[in-house]
């Protein structure tokens, strides 16, 4: 799932970072069935972590009922323009994918 | 027959001396006998108002509802008046141009004695005496929306001809809802192509849009707030500082199709209009700070109470022919509230008298067009000719003759839904048929001719496709139960301002003062069956939100019934039985 | 955090052979997602996910905003944002009181993390959508209706 992650970083007004990102994936609740009643297997993102540099900003962990493509958006005092950020995710499959974003 | 300028002019000032008394400051500023336009000049400032003309260029019938009930604290309130309730609430007399123009009584008889409503160049005539009464740079003239969409035209030029239309009008500053239901690309060219400014304070991109939004070149995208257009604009009226704010329709992905306009999204928003609100108020220095809203009369009353700050929301969306505001409370002050009707009907004249940096006191009037009493505008009817030309063969055709008054506007089945719904049964040979609850449509009267016309000003949407499915009982239930939701639900934020869906081989019993779930019940078909829940049924429809319907365009259905019928006539409407709206005011009695 | 785990992560294994080596059965997702609280998400009524999270008194605050549409434009895609003017605040959890699991989305807010989270969520019909804030220690509670509805027939 390499490059499912979209992410902008930017300092506010106030001086805090506002981060926004947009991951592409299904979702799936594992209760809903396909066209010919056979069950779809869950897969959904469990946890999402966003670190500044070292420090972790947020953990997060999600339920099947976090809309398809989820998006998240939050915000941390103590960040520079320039500074890198991390995100990455895991789904209950084990699947994984991160990204980095230079703060604006 | 039609009476003349001046038969007019006398059957108003025998109005006058009958004791049409006017009920509110407003209204008073018209003395017995005076010319129905003569509006004296007032304070220093004055603001224009059209809206949901649903692109009717030339004159119209245009019927008010005889249904417009308001329930919980806006029953018997405008805009929950109709016929003699309403007249009585604005003090008109019965029987004059006005009673005509603001009530569905002897509808018929009257249109035929008043003549025809509306059409731009008439307006365009008003317009410009108003403003040229007002002298140079001393009004503005505002537009609600709903203007890009409604007839034939508009839909073959894509909102074209509307847009070409209002900028010889002069239209200032306008908002929209219908005015997205043609595609994205289509509705930034059209504001690109208007010489006014689009605002909306309540559209801003979807969270994707934002990461890689198509249109971020177009000039009222702010990239850092997110809003997809201009939210307000700053005008100098006189030399006196005017904000416009705009609120477009808040439902528009929900009640149209979001397919077109998948970037952008929604919503009333109140806490943003207050915001924006304070914001002007402290930076933008205005004397005057006014709403061109597209909310619905329910909802921008309620948005009164809760936002302060704001001097006049112009209103419109629920086509609410309002004679006088509304003046409604709030913790900063007072708003007024108006409404101005559809299709082109009416113009609404604001004058204030600002000073002091503030709103001291105020003058308004809903003037009605009559057609034949405004002398058509050369340039505008040049224009109006000119574009409709290429499509006069298709417009005129006659479909069949009117056996009945054919009109749509009221919260249940109009005559025109009904016959839209029996054409739909027929050609699709279906047990029910449902029609959407437009507001929009204008009237044809007993004995005319039917053209495609004005069958395409009942039908004339980017999404006018058929189908004739198989849905349960309890399918059925459940949408009549959504949709009277939208209409009835006690708080008007929770209203999306149409009107309850058109229902053909149906009947059913309906307490609108119940809650979502148990206002319907007794459904019966025509045939006399009841409707069970688990059964399946043949129902034919059209103007899907969610996809595309697979079948043919609903003009084209009901154009094959009526050329076959040769004469329309109603066998049966298919009226709900009401519970428990004995004694309201907006129900003819 | 299960801290085995993220070094686990750390050692910059790529997805893919993670997946891989899941489902070689060398190691199972619930090894590596022990920090998933399952009985909260998999809890079948807002009491049930409140006790699951480590529940305890809740007070309704008007210090816990949500901003929520009033009747969403899709079920499937309803943006909330939850935020608070509460100091101290450490968790923030998302529910929707009608949906089969409540639990959407629970969030560890570290010192110098504002309390303001929006993201997506699905709701199946008509619900109150409810915040729940944990400010020192103590938890706060406000919630909101959002009405799905199947929408057309506007104007």
């Amino acid at each position: 799932m390499a490059g499912s992650i979209k992410i902008r970083a930017k300092i506010e007004s106030d001086g805090a970072c506002e981060v926004k990102a947009l991951i592409k994936h299904t979702m799936e609740t594992g209760m809903r069935k396909d066209k010919d009643g056979e069950k779809i297997p869950a897969k959904f993102i469990q946890e999402i972590l966003c670190k500044h540099g070292d420090k972790v900003v947020l953990e997060t962990n999600w339920g099947g009922a976090v809309s398809k493509n989820p998006y998240i958006s939050f915000r941390f005092d103590g960040a520079s323009k320039g500074d890198k950020i991390e995100l990455s995710w895991t789904d209950n499959t084990g699947e994984s994918d991160a990204a980095e974003a230079i703060i604006k | 027959m039609s009476l003349s300028r001046r038969q007019f002019i006398q059957l108003i000032s025998l109005a006058g001396a009958a004791g049409m008394l006017p009920a509110t400051a407003s209204a008073a500023s018209r003395r017995q006998g005076e010319d129905l336009y003569q509006t004296p000049g007032f304070g220093n400032v004055s603001l224009l108002h059209i809206t949901d003309t649903h692109a009717q260029l030339n004159p119209i019938y245009f019927r008010e509802p005889s249904v417009n009930l308001g329930l919980g604290r806006a029953k018997g309130k405008a805009p929950h008046l109709v016929g003699e309730a309403l007249l009585h609430h604005f003090g008109i007399a019965a029987g004059t141009p006005e009673a005509h123009a603001f009530t569905y009584l002897g509808f018929s008889e009257a249109a035929q004695q008043y003549g025809k409503v509306g059409g731009f160049a008439h307006l365009a005539t008003l317009v410009k005496q108003i403003r040229a009464e007002r002298g140079e740079g001393n009004s503005l003239l505002l537009d609600g929306g709903d203007t890009w969409q409604g007839s034939g035209t508009a839909l073959w030029t894509r909102g074209k001809d509307m847009v070409g239309a209002c900028n010889l009008l002069g239209v200032d500053v306008m908002t929209g809802h219908w005015e997205f239901t043609y595609r994205d690309s289509e509705v930034l060219q059209n504001i690109n192509d208007f010489n006014g400014d689009f605002v909306a304070n309540n559209v801003s991109l979807t969270e994707d849009a934002l990461f890689d939004y198509r249109f971020s070149d177009f000039a009222g995208y702010d990239e850092d707030s997110g809003h997809a257009f201009k939210p307000y604009t700053m005008r100098e009226v006189n030399g006196v500082r005017v904000a416009v704010i705009g609120q477009a329709f808040p439902y528009t992905p929900i009640a149209n199709p979001s397919r077109f306009i998948p970037d952008w999204t929604f919503g009333i928003r109140p806490e943003e209009m207050q915001e924006r609100v304070d914001q002007i108020r402290e930076k933008e220095n205005p004397a005057v700070v006014v709403v061109i809203s597209h909310n619905g009369m329910d909802v921008d009353l309620k948005l009164a109470e809760v936002v302060s700050g704001i001097d006049v929301i112009f209103g419109g969306h629920t086509h609410d022919g309002v004679p006088a505001p509304i003046a409604v409370s709030n913790r900063g002050g007072k708003t007024l509230v108006t409404n101005a009707g559809s299709n082109g009907k009416y113009l609404g004249v604001m004058d204030l008298d600002v000073r002091g940096g503030k709103v001291q006191d105020f003058r308004y009037r809903l003037l009605p067009i009559f057609s034949n009493l405004l002398k058509a505008d050369a340039e505008m009817q040049r224009y109006i000719d000119e574009v409709r030309r290429p499509y006069l063969g298709q417009l005129n055709e006659k479909l069949a003759l009117a056996e009945d008054l054919l009109y749509r506007r009221g919260n249940f089945n109009g005559t025109f839904d009904q016959i839209i719904c029996d054409a739909q049964r027929v050609v699709g040979d279906a047990e029910i048929a449902l029609s959407p609850g437009f507001r929009w449509g204008t009237t044809v009267l007993p004995g005319q001719a039917i053209t495609m016309e004005n069958l395409l000003d009942q039908t004339a949407t980017t999404y006018p496709e058929t189908y004739v499915r198989e849905m349960s009982g309890a399918d059925i239930k459940r949408i009549l139960e959504d949709v009277l939701d939208n209409l009835f639900n006690p708080d008007p934020f929770f209203q999306q301002g149409g009107d309850m869906v058109r229902v053909g081989g149906l009947d059913y019993v309906c307490e609108p003062g119940a809650t979502i779930g148990s206002r319907v019940s007794d459904l019966t078909l025509d045939s006399g069956k009841k409707l069970e829940a688990t059964k399946k049924y043949k129902v034919a429809g059209w103007a899907t939100v969610g996809s595309q319907a697979p079948g043919a365009p609903i003009w084209e259905v009901v154009a094959e019934y009526l050329r076959q019928q040769k004469v329309a006539k109603i066998e049966k409407m298919n009226l709900p039985k009401l519970k428990g709206v004995a004694g309201n005011p907006g129900i003819a009695a | 955090m299960n801290m085995k785990r993220r070094l686990f992560l750390k050692g910059t294994l790529a997805s893919t052979t993670i997946a891989l080596a899941a489902g070689a059965g060398l190691i199972t997702p619930q090894q590596l997602l022990a920090a998933w609280p399952e009985s909260a998400f998999g809890a079948k009524s807002v009491d049930d996910a409140y006790s699951a999270i480590g529940g305890g008194a809740r007070t309704p605050s008007d210090a816990v905003m949500i901003k929520a549409p009033q009747i969403a434009e899709n079920g499937a895609v309803v943006p909330i944002t939850v935020s608070s003017t509460l100091k101290g605040v450490t968790r923030i959890a998302i529910l929707v009181e009608k949906n089969a699991t409540p639990l959407v989305a629970l969030y560890q807010l570290p010192t110098g993390t504002h309390p303001y989270v929006s993201t997506r969520i699905k709701m199946g019909k008509t619900s109150n959508v409810i915040a729940m804030i944990e400010a020192e220690g103590a938890l706060y509670t406000a919630e909101k209706e959002v009405k799905v509805t199947i929408g057309g027939c506007g104007g």
